[in-house]
């Protein structure tokens, strides 16, 4: 049976990670590679690294963290943030990444979507969808949240699975840093539509929240950052939890 | 040294960097008669069965006689399904057909692409799961799956039951994808370099 995958967020700028490392024995806590080295030992089933300043400039120390983790760290490995043509997912992928998430770049060219899965096939191709609640529905928007995209999440989603895009990373903008729960509402809507896998991101703040999101909201993952920082065994106790509760994970 | 054949079906870091992790001296062959003196040939692959379409006659040939000359072969993900006869996803092309059978999709009441870490069930004695425990989990991204014939020695089901890995007369395949496995597929890695260097003392 297919298990339900946990995925650790690593915020990096400039090659660090930026926030919420509480790690105690980690030399150096803002060390993508050490990080990342910690979460396989504990069993994550998977790495997003999000390149949160994502100016050129920087480009070659994401190329390089890049490289730094995926040399030693054999489990999928996702990149986003600032993706924005070919040219940017092809470094991210002869760097060691195995996806790329797009979003802002796939909203302002849908195309793009379609080209890249053509050239490295869909299962490289990540469409990240950040959505807010508006009226019954939930509103896009693109810029890290900022400029609503003028499109609703349910419909981009299904859209960029037939575009060529294999999973939808979905955020939900209203939950996202305040741990009160994933949107499950949200991550239902999309995910009981789409034919392809749906990671749900945005409010975990308890080992319950994960519950309910692989249930209620239907979603095939889930991603976190700070809820995995905050102990050294988080990640195999949640998975502990969520099998007494009948879910299927990896141990 | 393996030979590792890019056909520009996807990216091959991860692959590349998992054979230098388990210490695997490797080529990229240039032309097809790079794989004479190769004592291993790796297919690796992700993506649409069309990819194949890059593995003109003459590599066709040479992968042929090179499995004739038993030199061991490993198909990873596409690479395993091109050992069949064909795939749906590309009717009008031929796999090598070491294998009988043809790759079908998975059926739509299940989330395709098969994404994330699902167990093998394992079906008979393998060198190349050599220690690798019934239900061991690995990680998976496809569309289309392999029946289940007399070389699948491990299985896995979503949706439907289909072959994960495949074995026999020195020609082996996995659908998941070993590199991104974790160190269940290290040892796989691990389980093909040695295959590669015993068959060639």
């Amino acid at each position: 049976m297919l298990s339900k995958r946990l995925i650790a967020c690593l915020d990096v700028r400039d090659g660090c990670v930026v926030k919420g490392v509480q790690f105690e024995d980690l030399a150096n806590a803002g060390d993508p590679a050490a990080l990342a080295r910690r979460y396989n030992a504990e069993g994550i089933d998977e790495l997003v690294i999000l390149d949160v300043t994502a100016t050129i400039e920087n480009r070659r120390a994401l190329a390089e963290t890049l490289r730094a983790v995926s040399a030693e760290l054999f489990i999928p490995l996702t990149v986003g943030g600032g993706i924005r043509s070919e040219a940017d997912a092809e470094a991210a992928l002869d760097a060691g990444a195995d996806k790329v998430a797009l979003n802002s770049a796939a909203l302002a060219e849908p195309a793009l979507l379609t080209r890249l899965a053509a050239r490295y096939g869909s299962q490289a191709v990540v469409v990240a969808i950040d959505a807010k609640r508006e009226g019954d529905g939930y509103a896009v928007f693109a810029r890290s949240g900022r400029v609503a995209a003028a499109r609703q999440a349910v419909e981009w989603a299904v859209e960029a699975a037939e575009r060529g895009a294999g999973e939808v990373l979905l955020t939900s903008i209203d939950r996202d840093g305040t741990r009160a729960g994933f949107d499950c509402a949200l991550t239902a809507a999309v995910s009981s539509v789409v034919p392809i896998p749906v990671i749900a991101s945005g409010g975990a703040g308890t080992f319950e929240h994960f519950h309910e999101v692989f249930t209620a909201g239907q979603a095939d993952a889930a991603l976190a950052a700070s809820v995995f920082h905050f102990s050294e065994h988080a990640v195999s106790e949640l998975k502990g939890f969520l099998r007494e509760r009948g879910i299927a994970v990896r141990l | 040294m393996i030979a590792l054949i890019d056909y520009g079906a996807g990216n091959l870091t991860s692959v590349r960097k998992a054979l230098t992790a388990v210490g695997a001296p490797f080529f990229t062959p240039a032309a097809p008669a790079d794989l004479a003196g190769a004592s291993g040939v790796i297919i690796p692959g992700v993506g649409h069965f069309g990819a194949t379409r890059a593995i003109t006659e003459d590599w066709r040939a040479a992968i042929l006689a090179s499995v004739k000359r038993q030199t061991p072969l490993l198909g990873i993900c596409l690479g395993l399904q091109y050992l069949f006869e064909g795939s749906d996803e590309a009717p009008d092309l031929s796999g090598l057909g070491i294998l009988a059978g043809r790759c079908t999709l998975l059926p739509p009441r299940v989330k395709v692409p098969h994404v994330g870490w699902n167990s093998l069930s394992t079906r008979r004695r393998s060198v190349l799961l050599e220690g690798i425990r019934d239900a061991t989990q690995v990680y998976f991204t496809h569309s289309y799956a392999a029946p289940i014939t007399k070389a699948a020695v491990a299985t896995t089901e979503h949706g439907v039951r289909f072959a994960s890995a495949v074995e026999g007369n020195g020609v082996f395949g996995v659908q998941f994808h070993p590199e991104k496995s974790s160190e269940a597929g290290l040892r796989v890695l691990r389980s093909f370099v040695h295959i590669t260097t015993s068959a060639h003392p």
